[in-house]
């Protein structure tokens, strides 16, 4: 990327625009009308820029093996997003990155991973995930527990339930408030760690979710005796430039997006339990 | 007098000299941007000769005061500057980062920002100097340089000045400078006047630098002109009222993080961000979009921020710095502390700014000696 063009959006082509729940949609960018899509790695993101509205730093949660495509998984939570969300296949969307660290994918090659994530936190792990599945000889035992608000707000349902049946693979979900029809689990992620067998001197950790959740589901890991230097977790703050002069995602000494997003915990432990840093 | 310095090779130019100074520079077709009078302060400005530079008159500074004041001599530079530094014209307040327009869901990009123009920077003193190089490390050196900061950078010509005049409200020198400017120059002029001359010490810092000098026929230097030019940087190290212990200040901001001193500071800070925007290192930006009323063309600007707003650390469901304590408390250890860990030098130089332009009269050197839970050194209320 040249200096140029850092902060200019490519103004990309939607190819599709898939309901996921009530209120979270993906959309899947491709290469097209004179613009090649950059490859990605999975844990990065871009900045997602609406025509004359806006623009917002997204997870990409699509498969890092697609060259030429670019998919990212909205919550319609206000004007931009909203904006994301309704675009019809052909309209454009400025694209610029990706942006960021990645998940350790290769230094927890011959591991088990734990992936745990919260609510829209999915979006960012399901690249790795579908990296481990690529590459499934490569990674021990997958177990990924996703914790949402209610069954209405779990993300790719047929994919965790396609998931669940692969072998040496454990998925667990649960929901804060179940509903008469629910017949899963009700409690936040943490009340997972009890179905799960953990081998903490081998596994590799992955989370993404709510600032709150992720401190505990940290606590609980070194509870169980978790090295902290396998736990790796991707953070969230305000961004303007994805490219480390805005100044708005610092955190401590830390910028969120040229740092991070993802981080290894023993960077972010002095931080994480630091209110209003 | 640094030892790179004394090896420089010094002459004198007369006040004549540098009207030719300002000749020379346009007709290398750079605007020059100097030291004015403008609204009732002196200001950096774009300004035609030397007739513009505020002859005969300093500015009186304090916390949350500012005032012209008519000096008994004619010195060109006999003042700090006010409230904007050379951030204002590198990295400037708004700027359009493009156009774009639309057409059946379709947009396309119209433009990127006009080149930079050449700017020459007149009267430039030793602390503009050293933020200059911390705005280079953040805007330049980084992994991602900014494009408009590094186009415009690259075409400045910069005639420092030594600081006969420090304001009570600077601090340089606690801050790794000092009067003196160290380098990152083109010309360097030191200013003696007194009842019986008025002439410029004037050294090259540049091989640029070197060239212009030459043009303007400069004289040699006496024995009596060097004494009364050491004599003027004596005069002017001894005259700085405030400083701040830096050993281990990176440290005692981390450590101070639940400091009762916070609550007290936010308790008078009115988050005007006054402070952010006179500070001549503070690089944050937003961006803001807008368009047409039928959606067909829109445009994307870059403005200055503050991280003393609340929008600053939205997120979706609220902002991370809800209370004005958190941001008093992430700007200072921003630049006292993170600072040195993101960039390798402290984000601040002790221009002082901060403390003239506090509205609330919130001074800097005093929240870092209450933290430290020492009294504010010689810092008191009038000083000077």
């Amino acid at each position: 990327m040249t200096a140029a063009s850092v902060m200019t959006p490519l103004a990309a082509r939607v190819a599709r625009v898939d309901k996921e729940t009530h209120d979270t949609f993906t959309l899947a960018m491709e290469s097209g009308n004179g613009v090649d899509l950059p490859r990605f790695r999975p844990g990065q993101f871009s900045m997602l820029y609406l025509f004359g509205a806006g623009e917002l730093p997204i997870s990409i949660s699509g498969d890092p093996e697609k060259p030429g495509e670019l998919v990212y998984t909205v919550r319609s939570v206000g004007q931009v997003t909203y904006a994301l969300v309704t675009r019809k296949p052909g309209d454009s969307v400025g694209v610029r990155g990706p942006f960021g660290t990645q998940w350790p994918l290769a230094s927890a090659r011959g591991r088990d991973i734990l992936i745990v994530a919260g609510g829209i936190g999915l979006a960012p792990l399901r690249p790795a995930i579908y990296h481990i599945l690529r590459q499934r000889g490569d990674y021990g035992r997958l177990v990924l527990l996703y914790g949402a608000r209610g069954p209405r707000d779990l993300l790719y349902k047929k994919e965790l339930s396609a998931w669940s049946y692969l072998p040496d693979t454990q998925v667990l979900t649960t929901v804060d408030y179940g509903g008469v029809n629910w017949r899963g689990h009700v409690g936040v992620v943490t009340t997972l760690f009890r179905f799960i067998r953990l081998q903490p001197g081998q596994t590799t950790a992955f989370i993404c979710g709510p600032e709150l959740m992720m401190r505990y589901v940290v606590r609980e890991l070194e509870t169980r005796g978790m090295p902290a230097g396998h736990i790796h977790l991707s953070m969230e703050r305000n961004m303007k430039c994805a490219v480390g002069f805005c100044g708005h995602c610092q955190m401590g000494p830390h910028f969120i997006c040229k740092d991070g997003p993802i981080f290894p915990y023993p960077e972010m432990r002095p931080w994480l339990d630091r209110y209003e840093l | 007098m640094t030892a790179k310095a004394a090896m420089r090779k010094q002459f004198t130019l007369n006040p004549a000299a540098l009207e030719q100074l300002f000749s020379v520079l346009e007709s290398h077709d750079f605007q020059i941007v100097g030291p004015t009078i403008r609204n009732g302060t002196i200001q950096y400005d774009y300004i035609k000769g030397c007739k513009e530079l505020p002859s005969g008159w300093t500015s009186e500074q304090e916390r949350a005061s500012c005032r012209l004041k008519r000096r008994k001599d004619d010195a060109l530079f006999g003042y700090v500057p006010g409230a904007d530094s050379l951030k204002r014209f590198l990295h400037p307040p708004e700027l359009r980062l493009f156009r774009a327009e639309r057409e059946n869901g379709v947009f396309r990009i119209l433009d990127n920002p006009a080149p930079a123009p050449k700017l020459a920077f007149v009267g430039v003193r030793s602390c503009e100097l050293r933020a200059l190089s911390i705005l280079d490390r953040v805007l330049a050196e980084d992994r991602y340089p900014d494009a408009a900061y590094v186009a415009a950078r690259r075409r400045i010509f910069i005639v420092a000045v030594n600081c006969t005049e420090p304001a009570p409200t600077c601090f340089c020198t606690s801050m790794g400078g000092g009067p003196e400017a160290g380098g990152g120059f083109d010309l360097l002029l030191t200013e003696i006047v007194s009842d019986n001359q008025h002439v410029f010490v004037a050294e090259a810092g540049t091989s640029e630098g070197s060239g212009v000098l030459a043009v303007l026929n400069p004289g040699e230097v006496t024995k009596e002109i060097m004494a009364a030019l050491h004599e003027a940087m004596d005069r002017s190290k001894a005259a700085f009222k405030r400083e701040v212990a830096t050993e281990g200040l990176r440290e005692l901001l981390y450590e101070s993080f639940d400091h009762p001193q916070w609550d007290r500071v936010a308790a008078q800070c009115f988050l005007c961000a006054n402070c952010t925007m006179v500070c001549p290192t503070c690089f944050c930006v937003t961006v803001e979009d807008s368009t047409d009323v039928p959606v067909r063309r829109a445009e994307r600007w870059r403005k200055w921020d503050s991280c003393f707003t609340q929008n600053f650390s939205y997120i979706h469901g609220g902002s991370v710095r809800l209370s004005p304590k958190s941001r008093y408390r992430q700007w200072l250890t921003h630049k006292m502390a993170a600072w040195v860990d993101q960039f390798g030098t402290f984000g601040c130089v002790g221009c002082g700014r901060c403390i003239t332009w506090c509205p609330a009269g919130i001074d800097v050197t005093e929240q870092i000696a209450a933290l430290r839970g020492t009294a504010a050194p010689a810092a008191s209320d009038g000083a000077g």
